[in-house]
């Protein structure tokens, strides 16, 4: 599993990078999140609204910080 | 940040420590006037205004839409649609100032163009919603009012121009595919959410009513004079809007988001008062800069002193909000009217690191045609804004 955060690195991007890495050590997941922050990267993704978070190169969400919660859920779905 | 960058500015930090001037009056003089300027500004624009301003901004993050905007700067949106949404658009897409340079580079190259892609890096900046409120508190409506249809008309007119000069390039170029935007849940009826944001609005509006001067009688003194009581009705309204129409987590979550904005913001504006205390002063008091160098420069209404503002404005970074409190000072020192709203206008909209990311986005030659743009355009409204104020 790859996931991605893009945004240009406001804190706003950091606390969904934060949630993220929350949520995969409680689920017990050996994944590292990455950060994607060059500006035509982000545009060629289609992303409009920072910060978004992409698994496996699917657009996930765009423009809001995810709870841990949320995430958890999400991350667990994309798994089975 | 690298060791090396954390060294030099240990380094430079020793310096200033080692070289401080504590000995001189002169120097004495703009450190306690940094003081007393944040003491002013804890004392009269946090509590009224700051706070409730960081809830409508949290409201807005969370609980509208932003999907249903960035539709209309879609290649197929009309082009009059497109730059109407990207004129004001600002105010709910750009409560977050990160955002603006990643919607310009989407809108530009995968939406509508060049043109409504510009007029959004313009206005968008100047019109977000804490920017607004904080400049109609600490400098008055008339500024609050000449920013926001300032940035609103001009950023239509450099955004067309833009399009005009770079006719040929802009059909030659295709955009290459559209964006998606991901549609959320369940939305509010409108009414409910019109309800719930002017609760807020009022309480924002009424909770800062200016003093009546002796002279005013009538309804906007009785206001006055009523307003805690008015200001208790909308908290009322407000209570009884979250506890029956918002779930919990909904609470939680715009709580949670208000309290990002005023962590991201606080700090910076502290210090943005601290160095403008320090630099120019209060009013009727002198800082480290003379009052006499400030009125020579961007004093009264020439052409030279807002176009002087303007490049000050375009090149200079400002931190969200901060550009208020150091306004505010310049004006103390005697800063004209004009001017100042030339510097409002091309300050946020640009600064010398923002422009280097427009520059990997749209190249050098567009760049500089748009750097030159808005400093003219803002030359020309602070020309205007200070004929009609005097």
């Amino acid at each position: 599993m790859k996931i991605q955060i893009y945004g240009r690195g406001c804190p706003r991007c950091h606390d969904l990078a934060r949630n993220a890495e929350i949520a995969l050590r409680e689920l017990g997941r050996d994944v590292q999140v990455q950060h994607v922050t060059d500006i035509s990267k982000i545009t060629e993704k289609g992303v409009m609204l920072t910060p978004a978070l992409i698994i496996d190169d699917d657009i996930i969400s765009e423009g809001s910080i995810l709870a841990v919660e949320e995430l958890k859920k999400i991350i667990e779905s994309r798994s089975k | 940040m690298s060791n090396r960058s954390r060294f030099l500015i240990i380094v430079v930090l020793f310096l200033v420590c080692y070289f401080l001037p504590t000995g001189l009056l002169s120097f004495r003089n703009p450190v306690f006037e940094a003081l007393a300027l944040v003491k002013w500004y804890a004392r009269r624009h946090v509590v009224l205004c700051l706070v409730p301003a960081f809830f409508i901004a949290g409201a807005i993050s969370v609980f509208i839409s932003q999907a249903s905007v960035i539709r209309y700067f879609g290649t197929q949106a009309r082009k009059i649609v497109a730059y109407s949404v990207a004129s004001v658009s600002g105010s709910i897409l750009a409560v977050c100032s990160c955002t603006v340079l990643p919607l310009f580079s989407g809108i530009y190259r995968r939406g509508a163009g060049l043109g409504p892609a510009i007029t959004f890096l313009y206005s968008g900046p100047a019109i977000n919603i804490l920017a607004i409120i904080f400049t109609a508190r600490v400098l008055g409506w008339q500024f609050g009012f000449a920013r926001v249809i300032g940035a609103v008309i001009f950023s239509v007119v450099v955004g067309l121009l833009m399009h005009l000069i770079f006719l040929k390039e802009e059909k030659r170029r295709h955009s290459q595919g559209n964006f998606v935007v991901p549609q959320k849940g369940t939305e509010r009826p409108l009414w409910k959410n019109a309800l719930y944001f002017g609760s807020m609005v009022g309480i924002l509006v009424f909770a800062n009513w200016a003093r009546p001067t002796s002279a005013d009688t009538g309804a906007w003194a009785a206001v006055y004079y009523f307003r805690w009581i008015i200001v208790f009705l909308f908290a009322l309204l407000l209570t009884y809007i979250l506890v029956k129409w918002f779930k919990k987590e909904e609470i939680n979550r715009w709580v949670f988001s208000s309290w990002g904005f005023a962590l991201q913001i606080l700090p910076l504006l502290f210090l943005g008062v601290l160095v403008a205390g320090f630099l120019l002063g209060r009013v009727g008091h002198e800082g480290v800069i003379p009052s006499g160098i400030v009125e020579d420069l961007v004093g009264g209404n020439s052409l030279f002193a807002n176009f002087f503002a303007s490049v000050f404005g375009a090149f200079m970074y400002f931190a969200t909000l901060t550009e208020v409190p150091i306004l505010k000072g310049l004006l103390g020192s005697g800063m004209g009217k004009g001017p100042a709203l030339a510097l409002l206008l091309a300050g946020p909209a640009l600064s010398l690191p923002n422009m280097l990311v427009i520059r990997s986005v749209i190249g050098t030659r567009k760049t500089i045609v748009y750097v030159s743009l808005v400093i003219i355009m803002s030359t020309i409204s602070g020309i205007i804004f200070g004929i009609l104020v005097r």
